[in-house]
This record gives structure tokens, sequence and C-alpha cells, in this order.
């Protein structure tokens, strides 16, 4: 996922040889533990979709709930997808960062070596796209495999979750980076990202909500991504819708790079 | 030395006392008693049993065999009783880190069912004792080692123990943080509080220590006052005698050719010195002149407890 | 949080020191707690009234037909009360047990082991009734304002059966946590919580399931709390809640006394 990492930044340098060694860092420690992530992105993406997609989806079928009649596993499961990938990445940049800047202080440890502040932010997100790219990756045979998606297109959706995670990566990096402990973390989870979650689309259509909520939702990454990989999932793909979704969540990712060099430098380097 | 426990019931009185885990003896069927009003110290390498032993008195650790009793009480069946009277400080800080200096006492004051009020008093009368009253509203965390073994003290002293358990008190301090920690113990000990304690440092047991036991490899290897053991185990004075190796030579002792003998109670040979055991060093220093020996460099000292120490738990090294 | 005075001396109850010294702690960060009461309210709000906008209306078990958001509510409060205890007697619990070292040092007090398994079990029962004030609150409010989510006024002893679920589920959850060794073992109890909170009869009617598997969640603590608390908002009395009653304190006090056996393991060594 390197890939995508590099197109992202193109003005600043993405994935110098160093910021690899920090990535390579992360992959050492993963050994140890992988399995039990492999499990959990497996049974947690088919138990969702079990429960919600099917389970409740029974009710909203009868009642003809979705918009354009489209079973409700098919219309939630590229999004609970994206949400899961969000989820990750928000997580990801806040307990475990905040563990290598002052808890373990590992980021302190790998300063002592050429690398630098920078590498270990590019290595880190790197390593978050990793990780939310195999949840993806993961989530998608799950759906795939309960007949969910409607279109091929549905593996497209796997970068558009990835970007997703980024976007929230990026800028709650620059966010952990400001902070002592993780007392801002459960303010930002309980206030931030799980109403994110629930009011951005996945599960109902944004058009659902009152008004004035409507377009609080159109400003998260998540009700961008959702769009995104829902159209590709059902194969209903707006080109002009998608160019701007996309585009929204380049942006918010590049801005939260962007505040992150700043606040890792801040923190890191004296 | 007199021994009080004559008189009054000890406040903790051991009879075989032993602790196994498993197949492993930690403490091997020890004797002992400890007065009211005693500093009495346990004293060992690590891995002797002391800090089994501490548990045990604190009745934090079932005994596997043998009696014991604390303040004439069974501690496997009046633990919350005995532990109402005893102060304990651990050998690792155990702060609670999530709560200030001052919150620290006063919680700790709680467990023992003080009134708030109560406990803050104390709180804040220890504070000014060991000289933290400053640092009240701090957290614990930025706290130094010194700083922290002090509060765990004040901590100790809550619930106004007649009896106060310390393992290892000054480990790890430097030299100024000690000699208030034992300035601190010794008031304590005045004021009449019994104090029990382990160290691996002579010197702390020499400030602080009425008795000691020596403890090695789970039993007690020696009973006394610091000066008994002394004159027990080793003469009044060592002379340490330093020869410069010559080139061709490969051993010391040939320098000396039997040269010492009969001059002293005992002698070591150590890699880098010969230490001499005597009741006068200088005579012997002396003498070794006269016989033809030409040290590099001559300390004459008084003997001290590591030396009684050394002699009782050997120079290797234990781990 | 009274002792009792008898003869002059005061015969207290321990366990409350544990609460005492959590207060302290979150006298600081109270707002974390405070947070946790807003999970269950976006919730409701997501999908009680969004979901419940593509399904209308579901059927009770007595035949009634009633608004979506009427049905999860009470499981959200049952949800959020498990929740609420087993935040603080997983990972909270561990951190104390292994790291904080807490306990080594309450136990060279007066204070027992069972006196810390009934204090951080009171303590998680405050954190999750504190939750469920909140969310009773919230109901009324809502019925208020015209949108009511009970159907009775017995709703009311949902506060009691939600603290009854937190009791069952604190005690349970203090229990596992003793023989967690590693952060990561905690991927197991999620393991478990998480099905749990999804197939219980919380987001809908179990009815969908076929009757072998309805009478495996019917043997779950989270079905047996959504059950209970369902009973009450909806006015559905029957005799099953005695069922849900006696399990739940059973799992509670079962947790509560391995929990203490451990804890002497662990510490009295």
């Amino acid at each position: 996922m390197a890939v995508i990492g590099v197109r992202l930044s193109r003005p600043v340098e993405f994935a110098t040889r160093k910021s690899i060694r920090v990535l390579e860092h992360d992959l050492l420690v993963f050994r140890r533990g992988w399995f039990n992530y492999l499990l959990n992105g497996l049974t947690q993406p088919f138990m969702y979709l079990v429960a919600m997609g099917i389970g409740l989806g029974l009710y909203v079928n009868k009642n003809g709930g979705t918009p354009g009649g489209v079973p409700y596993l098919n219309y939630i499961a590229p999004a609970l997808m994206v949400t899961q990938a969000m989820l990750a990445g928000a997580f990801e940049a806040a307990w475990p960062i905040m563990a290598k800047i002052n808890w373990t202080k590992t980021y302190h440890a790998a300063l002592n070596t050429p690398l630098g502040a920078q590498d270990l932010l590019a290595g880190d997100l790197m390593w978050i796209a990793f990780r939310a790219a195999l949840l993806s990756m993961l989530f998608t045979t799950v759906i795939v495999a309960l007949g969910a998606a409607s279109s091929p297109l549905i593996v497209l959706a796997v970068p558009v979750a990835v970007l997703t995670a980024l976007s929230f990566a990026a800028p709650i990096m620059a966010f952990t980076a400001t902070q002592e402990g993780d007392n801002g973390f459960n303010v930002l989870f309980r206030f931030g990202i799980t109403p994110i979650f629930l009011f951005s689309g996945t599960f109902y259509p944004v058009e659902k909500l009152p008004l004035f909520m409507q377009p609080v939702a159109w400003l998260t990454p998540t009700y961008h991504g959702v769009a995104v990989a829902r159209s590709l999932s059902l194969g209903q793909v707006d080109p002009f819708g998608t160019a701007v979704h996309l585009t929204f969540l380049a942006a918010v990712t590049l801005a939260g790079f962007a505040a992150a060099r700043v606040t890792f430098r801040r923190r890191l380097v004296l | 030395m007199t021994n009080p426990a004559n008189t009054t019931e000890p406040q903790i009185h051991a009879r075989g006392l032993t602790k196994r885990f498993g197949t492993f003896t930690a403490v091997d069927a020890v004797d002992f008693d400890v007065a009211p009003g005693e500093a009495f110290g346990f004293l060992g390498p690590n891995g002797a049993g002391k800090t089994s032993t501490m548990r045990m008195i604190g009745t934090v650790s079932p005994i596997t065999a043998g009696t014991l009793t604390i303040f004439g009480l069974d501690p496997a069946h009046h633990g919350a009783k005995i532990r109402a009277r005893l102060g304990v400080v651990p050998q690792a800080d155990t702060l609670d880190e999530e709560l200030s200096v001052l919150e620290n006492l006063l919680i700790y004051g709680r467990y023992f069912d003080l009134a708030w009020a109560e406990s803050r008093r104390r709180a804040k009368e220890l504070l000014e004792f060991v000289q933290l009253t400053e640092r009240s509203n701090d957290k614990v965390e930025p706290l130094s080692g010194g700083m922290k073994r002090r509060l765990v003290i004040a901590r100790s002293l809550m619930n106004e123990p007649s009896l106060l358990l310390l393992d290892e008190p000054t480990t790890g301090l430097d030299p100024q943080a000690r000699h208030l920690v034992w300035d601190r113990l010794y008031r304590l000990k005045q004021r009449g509080v019994t104090l029990c304690l382990t160290t691996h440092y002579m010197d702390e047991a020499e400030q602080l220590c009425d008795r000691l036991v020596v403890m090695d490899k789970a039993r007690i290897v020696a009973v006394g006052s610091p000066r008994q053991l002394i004159d027990e185990y080793v003469t009044r004075e060592v002379l340490e005698l330093r020869f410069r190796r010559a080139e061709d030579e490969t051993d010391d002792s040939a320098h000396m050719d039997g040269k010492l003998e009969g001059l002293a109670d005992r002698i070591e040979q150590l890699p880098d010195r010969v230490l001499v055991y005597t009741a006068d060093g200088e005579a012997v220093a002396a003498t070794a002149y006269e016989r033809g020996l030409r040290p590099a460099s001559v300390l004459v000292r008084r003997s001290t407890l590591e030396d009684v120490f050394l002699r009782l738990t050997g120079r290797s090294l234990v781990e | 949080m009274v002792g009792i005075r008898r003869l002059g001396t005061t015969v207290a109850f321990r366990p409350r020191h544990v609460v005492e010294r959590n207060l302290l702690v979150y006298r600081h960060t109270f707002m974390v707690i405070l947070s946790g009461f807003f999970e269950p309210l976006f919730y409701l709000f997501s999908m009680g009234y969004g979901v419940g906008s593509l399904i209308g209306n579901v059927q009770l078990s007595d035949g009634r037909s009633v608004p979506y958001a009427v049905f999860i509510a009470p499981a959200l409060l049952a949800s959020s009360a498990m929740n609420g205890a087993i935040y603080e007697t997983s990972n909270n619990f561990f951190f104390k047990l292994k790291y904080a070292k807490l306990y080594d040092t309450i136990i060279t007090t007066p204070m027992s082991l069972l006196d810390v398994a009934r204090g951080e079990i009171l303590w998680a029962m405050m954190r999750g009734g504190l939750y469920a004030v909140g969310f009773v609150v919230v109901i009324v409010v809502l019925g208020a304002l015209g949108q009511p989510l009970v159907l009775s006024p017995l709703a009311l002893l949902g506060f009691p059966a939600a603290l009854v679920v937190c009791y069952a589920f604190a005690g349970a959850g203090m229990a596992a946590t003793t023989f967690v060794r590693k952060w990561r073992d905690f991927d197991y109890m999620q393991l478990v919580l998480m099905p749990m909170f999804l197939f219980s009869g919380t987001f809908y009617p179990i009815d969908a399931y076929p009757p072998l598997l309805q009478a495996f969640v019917q043997c779950t603590p989270l079905y047996r709390g959504v059950h209970l608390i369902r009973a009450f908002t909806t006015g559905m009395l029957d005799p099953a809640m005695a069922i849900d009653l006696v399990y739940l304190l059973l799992m509670g006090t079962v947790g509560l006394a391995i929990t203490s056996r451990r804890l002497g393991r662990l510490l009295l060594s």
C-alpha cells in the first residue's frame, strides 16, 4: 500500500528508504499477534453482516426500506467495510502512537538513529494503510462469500476504504502528537468517531437524518468513502460524484499529513 | 545488650517458620523473636529468604510450616486485625500513580477506616515529617526515588503502627536520601515504634539495628547485635595489604612465603589484596615489615559487619 | 456510604473505600465517565430513528406492533449497563491488578480480597448505574416531547434492572480478567461480547432465528438482561422474568466468588 502513500503526498517525499525502516519495525512487531488480528478481521465483518445485514435486514427488506429496493445486506456491506477501516485508522493513530511517543517511547529510541520525525510519521502512516488494506481485503472476502456484492467493482472499494482510513489517521496523528495522555482520545472517540460511525449514511441514507444534521454528515470523510464504496459495490458508479468524493478524502488526508508534519516536529525534535 | 523479650511479650514470634514454593524452600525453619521497641534486622544476600519472611509477617503470604504470631495473633486467622496495627514499606514503591501525593496518604488512611478529617490531619502531619509538604498536590510519578521512598514511609505510618516492616528501605537511593530516611526511622524508634527491616547494606544495619540475624540460603546463620556479631565472627581490626604485581611473578603469595604465619587469627587471600584479621593491625603491619614484606599499600581499619557478612555468606556472587 | 455504629465501635463496610479511591481518581477526569453516557444515546437516535425509518414498526412477542425505537430502547439500556460494567472490570481492573499493583498495596491494610472485589463491583455498578439513570431521564424527556419510548410506567423499574445487569457482567468480567495474562487476551473477551451485543435480540426480535439458535440465544446473559428490561419498558410482564433475575444475580455472585479466590492466588503467594 506504500504506492498509495507515495501518490498521496507527492510534494513531500513520503516513502523514503528511512520511513520504510519504520514500517519494517512495525511489521516485525506484527509478527506476534497477527493471528488474532486476522481472526478478528474475519469474524467481526462476518458477525456484523449477519446481524445487521441479514437479521435486521429481514425487517428492513420486509418494509421495502432501502432506496431503490436494494437488499439491506448489499446496502450496508460496503459501508461497513469503510467504517471498519475508518475505525482502525482512527484507533491506530491514537493509542499506539501515543504509546510510541509517551509510554514505551519507541520513537525516542528511533530518533537516536538516522531516522527523523518525518520518517516516523510517514512510516507509521504507511503501516496504518497496510493494516487498513488487510482488514478491507478480509472484509471484501466475507462480503463476496455472503453474496453481498452486486458488482465485481467491489475490489476497487478496498483502496477507497484505505484512503478513508488515512483521512482519519493523518489528522488524528497530528492531534496525538499534541497530547500528553489518552484522555483526549476518549472524548474524541465518544463525540467524534462514534457519532461519525453512526450518522454518516452507513445504516441508512443521510437524507433520513434531520435536515440540520445532513450538511454535518457531508463534512465527514466517512460519508464520502461510504458513498464511493457503495456505488462501486452496487455497480452504480457516478464518475463526477466519485471524483468529488475522492478529492475530498485526499484533501483531508493531505491537510492532516501537513498538520502532523508540524506537530510531530514540535513534539519530537527539540 | 539485654533482650526485652524476656519481660514483655514479643511483637513477632517465629519458631520453625518455613515457606516453600513448590519444591523450592525460600525460608527453612527459622526461629526469632522481635521485642517491643526493638529495631530488628534481616541481613542477607539476594534470595536469602528475607522478603519471603517479611511477607509472612505482613500476613500476605501464608506460612508453610512452623509457628508465627504477630502481636500474639495467628496471621492465618487474624490477618485484618494484625494488619490494622502494622505499617508496611514494601521493596518496590507501590504508590498510586493516578493520585496526588496527599491523596495517596488520604485514601490509605481510609483503607484503615480512619475518618476523612482524621486521615487528612495525619496525612498533613506525616508529609511534614518526611519533608514533602510542598509536593502535597503534585502527581507521584515525577517525584525522585528518595521522595517516593519517603512518601511510602509516610503512608506506612498512617495507621500509627506499633510495628513497622521495612523491606530494603534505602536500596537505590543516593547518600543524602538514605541519611534522611535513616534519620526519620531513628526518630520513629525513639518514639517506641518497633522496626523490622531487611537490608543488604551493612552500614544501614549498623546504623539502625539493635539486633539482627544474618540469613543465607533460607536459613539463619547468625544472631546478635552488630557489635556481638563482629566480636564473634571477626577480629577487632583488619589489615589490608596490597602488593605490586611484579612482571616475572604470577602469584602474589610467592611474596609472602609464609611471612605472615602466626601473626593473625585468619588470613584471606583475594586477587588484589591480602586481608589479615587481627586485634592489632598496626603491630602486625610492623612485624610483617620486619620480616621483609614490602606491600605497595597498607591499610588498617576496624572490622565491620561487612566482614562478618562475607565471612558467613561467602564471597561468591549469589544470583 | 455509612458505617454501622454498634456499641461505640464502627463496623465499617470496607468495600466503599475502593469506590472512594476510584472517585478520587476520576475527580480529575470525570469527562471520561460522563461521556460514556452519550454512547447509548447516539445509538438510540441513529438506530432507533434512522434505521427505524427504514423498518417502520416491529411486532412484540405479545403481538403488539410498536415503533422500532420503542423496541431497541430497552436493549440499548441493557447493553450500556453491560458495557459500563465491562469497561471497569476488564482493562481498568487489569491495569490496577497487574501494572499499578494497587491491590498489592491494599492488602497490606485491614482490607480483605473480598472487600476489594466487592468494592470494584460496586464501582462498576455505580458507573453503569449512572448511564442507566441518564438513559431513563432521556426516555422520560422524549416521552414528554411526544416521542414515547416506553409503554408502561413500570419502565422506571428498568433502572434497578439495569443495575442487576451491571452486577452480573461486572462479576463475570472481573472473574475473567483474573485469568488474563496479557492485553491481547482481551481480544477473546471481545469475541464473546460482540456477538452477544449483536445477536441477543438487541436490534431485532429473535423469532427470525431457527428454534435451536433461539434456544441458545436465550441462554446468554445479555438476552436475559434485554428481556428483563424490555418487559418493564413495554409493560409485558411474564414469568420468565424470574429466570432473568436469578440468572443474572447468580452470574454476578459466582463471578464475585471466583474473583476473590483468584485474587488470593495471584496476590497472596
